[in-house]
């Protein structure tokens, strides 16, 4: 046992001490951190200001159209199109909207000019102000009110209530479990790959620098693997850590840096200070409103975040992660005892990756059904179940379905580790001889 | 003393037999050399002593007690296939190994900076094994296998990748150990270190041990009578030598006469050199023994054969 822990310590501190590991764990949050910034700046930037001259030949939409902070327009009264042309001045305005007499009509003879490319934003904001006036006018022409039109007009956004166990309704948030769901299930997807293959790169190692049997002359194989996997599962959880802490510091930093840039932001950040404060039946009074009436989005997405049971979530990644990782490490240690250079490996890795990138396949399929047979199956066989579960989870999942899961996967981890520790102390003292399905049979039974 | 034991030993893989019965006695304090041509089954039996593998059966005696786990750390091995961790810096590999083999850090620490010195290494101890020449890494190697002051090593051919002054330094070093109480089992092809370190062999071949015992004895029962002979002046010497004597080689080299005979039973060397005394000037007279070169490749083809040419 006491070797177990000082092979286990090798493994965690030659990893981490690594140029590659410290790059990974600076670089990782820079892009996260990145993902969540930049397009606030990004929006920023392209809201410039825009101020359009109106030609209106009709007279019918003189200041009609809805000005937003971001476009203003400045109606040239008594200007024909020609003048306006020959006048214009890209320092006042930045284009020209030219509504003919046929406008009304034959929409299609509608111009914006401009010296530039005007946005998408300003081309499709001038569009639904132009289609939205146009079809006043029409109403207002074939007598209909338009009071009377908007009564009727009738917005559906139906929502789901999840019944509990305990009677309780609970609006659920199919939307953000989705999100969640798949944005954990890629996670682990990608942890198990990178940390079990450098499982399989440290066994690899040992078999080519030739000290494997230095070292199992003094611990045995099943010590060194176990250490190796441990130490590697070690480092994961290291840099899982480090990225979300250098993440969050990242992201505050920059808040507070820039202030201003997420003002919207943080209007809903106070919002969400506010409602802590706010008594449990208020805020259930606040979600019948919501329920009835208008939706705040806002609070909308507050009420999503507040939904998810983030101890289960938390809980349950932290299991996924290291069951679903020790599972599929034993089979890559094996695989690594194998062979004898990495190039040999893509034989013995199809059958290993493919149920993983099957789990990811389907993982559309079951946010879309998260309780049907399909989820059922994928997220009790433990060579999917990591995944899938994980995905499952914050749509909520019967007690059954979670215990059956998590007892299945623990059998499934032992299991391939019984069956790689089998490979593994033969495989290790192999040398230069290409192994194949048949050589590995027969190792088993050894 | 017996200090390691080894019964009847079988090892079975899946597609042939490693290990027919092999039987195996190395005292206390004596080098003890494990011999045989390659595939032999040498390598396995070495495994299975340091419980790398187990036997299929057979049963094996450390000190006298069955062969345990813990045993591990009472006997240093030296692999033939060996090697170090290429991008893990000198002391700290040499650190971990040591600790391994349940050496405590401050114990290993100590030990190290005396072997580190004999062997003028301490400069190294910050670098990466990658930066060493092979030899310093061979070296490294040895001194991680001895540094837990095993009471059995065993070295699986331990001179392989020296140049010849460093196989001199460690024959030395091999032999300081032994006289410091070590016992040391040796696995080799290089016949001539064979007779120069073993006390005692053992001759595998084709998954048996076909020889075994002290190497002086062995070389005794290889004795054939054979006896080189060279001496100067004019003889036509078979008119001399009577039905007792056998010419089987004679070669003149600038006067002087090289013959090899035989001396058949019944008869001594005395009676050969008292016939030819009056006749020649004799320049040496020796014994031709077998060296143990000549019996290895004898045992592994075929050992009529030899004696027949002999």
């Amino acid at each position: 046992m006491k070797k177990i822990l000082i092979i286990i310590q090798r493994e965690y501190l030659s990893r981490v001490k690594k140029k590659s590991f410290i790059v990974m764990t600076i670089l990782g949050p820079l892009l996260m951190a990145a993902i969540m910034i930049v397009p606030v700046f990004m929006a920023q930037m392209s809201n410039e200001k825009n101020t359009i001259a109106v030609v209106d030949e009709t007279l019918l939409f003189v200041e009609r159209l809805q000005e937003t902070e971001f476009i203003k327009f400045d109606y040239l009264l008594g200007k024909d199109i020609s003048t306006a042309r020959n006048e214009f001045n890209n320092k006042t305005h930045d284009a020209i909207l030219y509504i003919p007499f046929s406008a009304i009509n034959t929409p299609s003879t509608l111009r914006l000019l401009s010296d530039k490319q005007p946005s998408m934003n300003v081309k499709m904001y001038v569009e639904s102000q132009l289609k939205k006036e146009i079809e006043n006018f029409k109403l207002n022409a074939s007598g209909i009110d338009k009071e009377v039109l908007k009564s009727i007009e009738t917005k559906v956004n139906l929502t789901t209530i999840k019944i509990t166990d305990e009677g309780i309704e609970e609006k659920s948030y199919p939307e953000v479990a989705t999100v969640l769901g798949i944005f954990s299930g890629i996670m682990i997807y990608m942890f198990i790959f990178m940390f079990g293959a450098q499982v399989m790169r440290g066994v690899i190692e040992e078999k080519t620098s030739r000290i494997i049997e230095v070292i199992v002359s003094s611990v045995k194989p099943f010590q060194l693997m176990m250490g190796k996997i441990v130490g590697v599962a070690l480092v994961g959880l290291t840099q899982f850590l480090l990225w979300i802490v250098l993440t969050l510091l990242i992201v505050t930093t920059v808040k507070t840096a820039f202030p201003e840039q997420f003002e919207v932001k943080q209007a809903s950040q106070l919002y969400t200070a506010d409602s802590k404060v706010v008594d449990p039946e208020q805020l259930q009074e606040i979600q019948e409103l919501n329920i009835t009436g208008e939706t705040d989005a806002r609070s909308e997405i507050l009420m999503a975040i507040q939904s998810i049971d983030f101890g289960v979530m938390i809980f349950s990644f932290l299991f996924y992660f290291l069951a679903g990782y020790l599972l599929y490490a034993a089979l890559f240690a094996a695989i690594g005892a194998a062979v004898d250079n990495e190039a040999d490996t893509q034989q013995f890795m199809m059958p290993v990756t493919i149920p993983l990138i099957f789990a990811i396949v389907m993982a559309q399929f079951v946010m879309n059904n998260p309780n049907g047979p399909v989820a059922f199956w994928l997220s009790i066989i433990p060579l999917t179940s990591p995944i899938i579960m994980m995905i499952r989870i914050p749509f909520g999942v019967p007690f059954f379905d979670l215990a059956l899961s998590i007892v299945l996967l623990i059998a499934g981890f032992l299991f391939t580790t019984w069956l790689a520790a089998k490979i593994y102390r033969t495989g290790i003292l192999m040398y230069g001889k290409k192994t194949n399905y048949k050589e590995l049979w027969k190792w088993l039974r050894y | 003393m017996t200090i390691f034991k080894a019964e009847n030993i079988v090892k079975k893989y899946a597609n042939h037999v490693a290990l027919k019965n092999v039987s195996i006695n190395v005292s206390e304090g004596s080098i003890f050399g494990l011999l045989g041509p390659n595939g032999a089954g040498k390598t396995s039996l070495i495994r299975i002593i340091n419980q790398i593998t187990a036997p299929d059966e057979g049963t094996l005696f450390f000190k006298g007690e069955p062969l345990k786990p813990s045993h591990v750390e009472l006997i240093g091995y030296l692999p033939e296939e060996r090697g170090l961790y290429k991008k893990m810096k000198v002391g700290e590999q040499a650190l971990y190994l040591a600790q391994l083999k349940g050496l405590s850090r401050q114990d290993a620490l100590k030990k190290l900076k005396y072997w580190f010195e004999k062997f003028e290494l301490q400069g190294w101890w910050n670098k990466k094994v990658e930066e060493l020449s092979k030899g310093m890494q061979q070296k490294i190697q040895f001194i991680v296998t001895v540094l837990h002051n095993p009471q059995l090593l065993i070295f699986d051919e331990p001179f392989s990748g020296f140049d010849p002054i460093n196989v001199n330094i460690l024959k030395e070093e091999i032999l300081n150990l032994k006289a410091h109480g070590a016992t040391i089992i040796f696995s080799t092809h290089n016949m001539a270190s064979v007779e120069e370190l073993c006390d005692n062999i053992a001759l595998l071949n084709k998954s048996e041990k076909i020889l075994d015992g002290n190497v002086n004895d062995i070389k005794k029962t290889y004795k054939t009578n054979k006896y080189e002979l060279i001496y100067n002046g004019t003889l036509n010497i078979k008119e001399v030598l009577d039905s007792r004597f056998e010419v089987l080689n004679q070669i003149s080299d600038a006067g002087d006469e090289k013959l090899t005979i035989k001396i058949n039973n019944g008869s001594s060397p005395n009676e050969l050199l008292s016939v030819l005394l009056s006749h020649v000037l004799i320049v040496s007279f020796k014994e031709v023994i077998p060296s143990m070169n000549d019996i290895f490749i004898a045992n592994v083809t075929d050992k009529n054969e030899f004696l027949q040419n002999a």
